[in-house]
């Protein structure tokens, strides 16, 4: 750790303090779209999300307003659904650690010694990405599905209620949020266990250390900036996700989350306020858990 | 390599020292993780042989159950409906927005390495914040701009929102590629009376090109698989995920499970060969040194 944080400031050192102007040239065109088309859509949001039905009463016009009840409204209409995501995200983001460590741990340091093996397996953990994430998941509903080999013989060894299903279900949604966001687990886990120096390990050993010992207090710490980024790049797309929960996809009529509710509000039932509102809710809610877990897993400088 | 080689030895020497149980339980612990990683490693792949297989599928109308094989599917791919014109459509706007990302990201990049200026924190700031913004929000967001301007949305503004999501992924790509850059190299340039823009076209684009393709290739994935943002933003223009997703409630056409295999077979192949290479230069390197 101490060696990349070195690394990085050269880095900074190198910069010379050339002409500014040509600094300027080079950022203004990329950071001028940012404004236009990142900061200026999160300004129309909170206007939008303040506006009040428009006087004429017609659906989908609404005009400026001050309506501050749109967030109180929200929050009491879709509570439920607010809570749900948060509560599969963490879910989905602790299975995926779990899952993902072991993974990372032997691809990025027991794998060493054949680094055409390595940077095969890695091949492997992103080769979700190169098909369609809308068709990953259809495919696991099929593979879950009531007539599914897998459901039928769950059913047979009577784990599973005769009656009961798996689509449909939030297990379902939270095992595909899971699968979905796995590789994004998986790969900053990897960064960071790839550089681990194996001579701490030893060093621990050597002490009489239990191997379980060496694990928390040596390996986790030293990955402890993969797993924030692990967990954040996690975290942030599943929370805001509405694929999975889709009654289309894994989903139910009981497992809508927050995505659901705004998409639906916003291209269904053109309540742009309501949308709106719940985005600016999804958006503070976790920009403020990012900021937290952020602080207290003391890694400042990734931001 | 041969540090790496030598703790690989002396962990290997090491190992019997570490396990405290009987012979049997230091065997099963050596071999758990191997195990772990290749059933992990099939576990991702299998959605993905699923679409593969029911890709070969002879299905009438939807493509649930195996109804027996059939090359019909990839030759006549184009006969489902739309599914062609929306994978052309997800190519060009793909393209698109790669070119216009990679370009802006680039330029970011370099500034941010290379240059001091003022507001640092707040540009950095405002490229981390849309890699930490969930998607609906993105899509919600600029759908409420252009609402609000008036803007009718179709393959333009699809365009604009998939490059806006690409930036920040192109500047932390290839900042990382001009960090490593050694300066001695452009310096040498100048010695030699190269003109900046020489210095630039001939020494430093060539050495961050890796770099600036990886970013590329990166938007590309990005912007060809998304989905969440373009529903938002898209109106009545298709992509192939926005095709997936509509199909989706009356079943999908086993041509789109033909372009998504093609598409990944395409993928892994120029992958796995890029590895392939790579290593084979490796070798090469090792022994010349």
């Amino acid at each position: 750790m101490a060696f990349s944080a070195f690394a990085t400031g050269t880095a900074q050192e190198q910069a010379p303090r050339r002409k500014s102007r040509i600094a300027l040239l080079l950022l203004l065109p990329g950071i001028l779209y940012l404004v236009l088309f990142f900061l200026v859509p999160l300004v129309s949001l909170v206007i939008t999300s303040l506006q009040s039905p428009s006087a004429l009463g017609d659906i989908g016009q609404y005009q400026t307003g001050f309506e501050w009840q749109n967030y109180v409204t929200s929050i009491t209409q879709y509570g439920d659904q607010i809570l749900r995501s948060f509560s599969y995200a963490v879910l989905a983001t602790v299975f995926a650690l779990i899952f993902s460590y072991p993974l990372a741990y032997f691809i990025g340091v027991k794998a060493r010694p054949w680094p055409l093996l390595q940077n095969l397996m890695l091949v492997l953990v992103i080769a979700p990405f190169f098909i369609s994430f809308l068709l990953r998941t259809l495919a696991w509903k099929s593979l879950l599905s009531d007539e599914s080999g897998f459901v039928t013989g769950l059913k047979a060894l009577s784990l599973l209620a005769p009656d009961a299903h798996v689509t449909g279900t939030p297990v379902a949604v939270v095992f595909g949020l899971t699968y979905n966001f796995i590789p994004f687990m998986t790969l900053p886990l990897y960064a960071a266990l790839e550089r681990l120096d194996t001579r701490y390990l030893e060093a621990g050993s050597d002490l009489y250390a239990h191997p379980f010992t060496v694990f928390r207090t040596v390996t986790i710490p030293l990955s402890m900036p993969g797993i924030v980024s692990g967990v954040l790049l996690t975290f942030i797309p599943a929370a805001g996700d509405y694929v999975n929960a889709s009654r289309e996809f894994l989903g139910g009529t009981g497992t809508s989350m927050i995505g659901n509710v705004i998409e639906s509000n916003f291209l269904v039932l053109l309540n742009y306020p309501a949308a709106a509102s719940l985005s600016i809710i999804l958006m503070v809610v976790i920009l403020a858990i990012v900021t937290v877990y952020v602080r207290r897993s003391g890694t400042e400088d990734l931001l | 390599m041969t540090v790496q080689e030598g703790l690989a030895i002396a962990s290997a020497v090491d190992t019997p020292k570490k396990s405290r149980g009987p012979r049997m339980r230091f065997s099963l612990g050596s071999w758990l993780l191997p195990v772990y990683t290749a059933l992990a490693l099939v576990f991702l792949l299998i959605p993905i042989a699923y679409t593969f297989i029911f890709s070969f599928n002879d299905s009438i109308k939807s493509n649930i159950s195996w109804r027996g094989f059939t090359l019909n599917n990839w030759i006549n791919v184009c006969n489902a409906q739309d599914v062609c014109s929306a994978f052309g459509n997800s190519i060009l706007i793909g393209i698109t927005a790669t070119v216009i990302a990679t370009t802006l990201g680039t330029m970011i990049a370099i500034a941010l390495v290379r240059y001091r200026f003022r507001f640092r924190s707040a540009i950095s700031l405002l490229l981390f914040l849309p890699m930490a913004t969930p998607e609906v929000v993105l899509g919600a967001g600029l759908a409420a701009e252009f609402l609000g301007a008036g803007v009718e949305k179709g393959l333009v503004t699809i365009i604009i929102a998939h490059t806006m999501f690409c930036i920040s992924f192109v500047v932390v790509t290839v900042k990382a590629r001009v960090s490593s850059l050694d300066p001695a190299l452009e310096e040498a340039g100048r010695d030699l009376y190269g003109s900046p823009a020489q210095v630039f076209w001939r020494i430093t684009f060539p050495l961050l090109l890796p770099g600036i393709i990886a970013a590329a290739l990166l938007s590309f994935a990005l912007s060809f698989d998304d989905f969440i943002i373009t529903n938002f933003n898209s109106g009545s223009a298709t992509t192939f995920p926005k095709f997936v997703y509509i199909a989706a409630s009356r079943g999908i056409p086993a041509e789109a499970n033909v372009i998504a295999s093609a598409v990944f077979l395409i993928a892994i192949v120029l992958v796995v060969s890029q590895q392939i290479s790579a290593a084979a230069r490796r070798k090469r390197l090792e022994r010349v040194g």
